[in-house]
């Protein structure tokens, strides 16, 4: 049985990891490399890197924290966070990158999407979605706003209807974060997550809000998820992977362990 | 040498990292007349089938040479459905034809009008291994193991198939005759359980 993904998120900037972390016995907290390798022994499923400060300047910078990371796993690698160009996702495919994940860039030239589902597979392409709960119109119909450059800017766009254009685009999985619930540790949204799985085909992520293994076993039951993304969690928490799989394991939820 | 064939389907980077991780080294031929000296012949890939006729009758012809030598062959993901029959995925490009069969698109419609709801397609992310015979290849992999998939199109089930998973349909997850093998799966992307594979190919050679 296909099994539901684990994924770290691992958030760099200048080549350190920036969400705090505590793991004890990692001599250097914030080297991405060695926390990859300590979530690879407690069983994580993949890996994302998200380069939070990714300028074209940062591009070498980036490419060795990836060949560094990659060096110490043997993991699906996905590289987000400033990929605006064929090139930039070029750089990071070559520095070991299995997928890319693109963001603001799909939003202002969707063709890229296609350009590099063509050139790498689809299973290559990640779109990812930021989006929150509105009420728009006079209905107070419920609509979930998607916004470019990391929530900052409102992108006329429905995440259900962007998911379904996307897919057709040729995007092979969809990373999809509440901007309502990141950072909160109250949950994923799994009202969101559940309509965008819904309406497409292709795997799911879903990230924002974890907090507790309880709001995993959501996500992958309400959430119609097909997979969970967290950063915060397995930094801080002293708990593990191996310990939320086996949580999951136990609520019938099928994990790879 | 392991020869890392090229022919233009996705990336090789992570496949060759992985065979440097388990002391294998490789390079990548730049035309077909320099795969004699291959100890060993990969065939990667990601992508779509249709990449496969960059694989000109030049490399066919090679690669079924060596093949007839004894040299092992490996063919990964694309690289595995190259080596049957063909692919729903394009019609009328040719596999090489070592196994018997033609690959099927996993989210066609099922036959089953009880079956459940579709399946999403790409088959994404860690499934099972039902290991149905022993072979060098999965020598030492557990039954029920779980390796990493990434895949729209599968391989049907043959009489050579050394590892079965199910994603809807039973399909061919890993194949071995002789000494040609292949894996739907990716073993540079499936942890321990995937170097163990590439180790039990490489240690043939």
């Amino acid at each position: 049985m296909l099994s539901k993904r684990i994924i770290a998120c691992l958030d760099v900037r200048d080549g350190k990891v920036v969400k705090g972390v505590n793991f004890e016995g990692l001599r250097d907290a914030g080297d991405p490399a060695a926390l990859a390798r300590r979530y690879n022994v407690e069983g994580i499923d993949e890996v994302v890197i998200l380069d939070v400060t990714a300028t074209i300047e940062s591009r070498q910078a980036r490419a060795h924290t990836i060949a560094a990371v990659a060096a110490e796993i043997f993991l699906p690698l996905t590289v987000g966070g400033g990929i605006r160009t064929e090139e930039d996702a070029a750089a990071a495919i070559e520095a070991g990158a299995d997928k890319v994940s693109l963001n603001t860039a799909a939003l202002s030239n969707p063709d890229l999407i296609t350009t590099l589902a063509k050139r790498y597979g689809s299973q290559a392409v990640i779109v990812a979605i930021d989006a929150k709960h509105v009420e728009a119109g006079l209905q107070s119909r419920l609509r979930y706003e998607v916004f470019a450059r990391s929530g900052q800017s409102i992108a006329n766009r429905d995440a259900v209807e962007w998911a379904r254009e996307a897919t057709d685009r040729g995007a092979g999985e969809i990373l999809l974060t509440s901007i309502d619930r990141d950072g909160t540790k109250a949950g994923f949204d799994c009202a969101m997550t559940a309509a965008v799985s819904d309406a497409v085909n292709i795997p799911v992520i879903a990230s924002g809000g974890a907090g507790t293994f309880e709001h995993f076993a959501e996500v992958f039951g309400a959430g119609h998820a097909d997979a969970a993304l967290a950063a915060s969690i397995f930094h801080f928490n002293e708990r593990s992977v191996r310990e939320l799989k086996d949580f999951l394991a136990e609520r019938g939820v099928p994990v790879r362990k | 040498m392991i020869a890392l064939v090229d022919y233009g389907a996705g990336n090789l980077t992570s496949v060759r990292k992985a065979l440097n991780a388990i002391g294998a080294s490789t390079w990548t031929p730049a035309v077909a007349g320099e795969l004699g000296r291959a100890h060993g012949i990969i065939v990667p890939g990601v992508g779509h089938f249709d990449s496969t006729r960059a694989l000109t009758a030049e490399w066919r012809t090679a690669i079924r040479t060596m093949v007839d030598d004894g040299v092992p062959l490996l063919g990964i993901c694309v690289g595995l459905q190259w080596l049957f029959e063909g692919s729903e995925e394009a019609p009328g490009a040719e596999g090489l034809c070592v196994f018997r069969g033609s690959c099927f698109n996993l989210g066609a419609p099922s036959p089953k009008p009880q079956a459940p709801s579709p399946l999403k397609v790409p088959h994404v992310g860690w499934n099972s291994l039902v290991i149905n015979r022993s072979s060098r290849l999965m020598g030492g992999v557990n039954n029920g193991s779980q390796v990493y998939f990434t895949h729209s199109y599968a391989a049907p089930v043959i009489d050579d198939t050394a590892a079965i998973c199910e994603y809807g349909v039973p399909f061919t997850a890993a194949v071995e005759r002789g000494n040609v093998s292949a894996v739907q799966f990716h073993p540079e992307k499936s942890s321990e359980t995937g170097l163990r594979i590439l180790r039990n190919w490489a240690h043939a050679l």
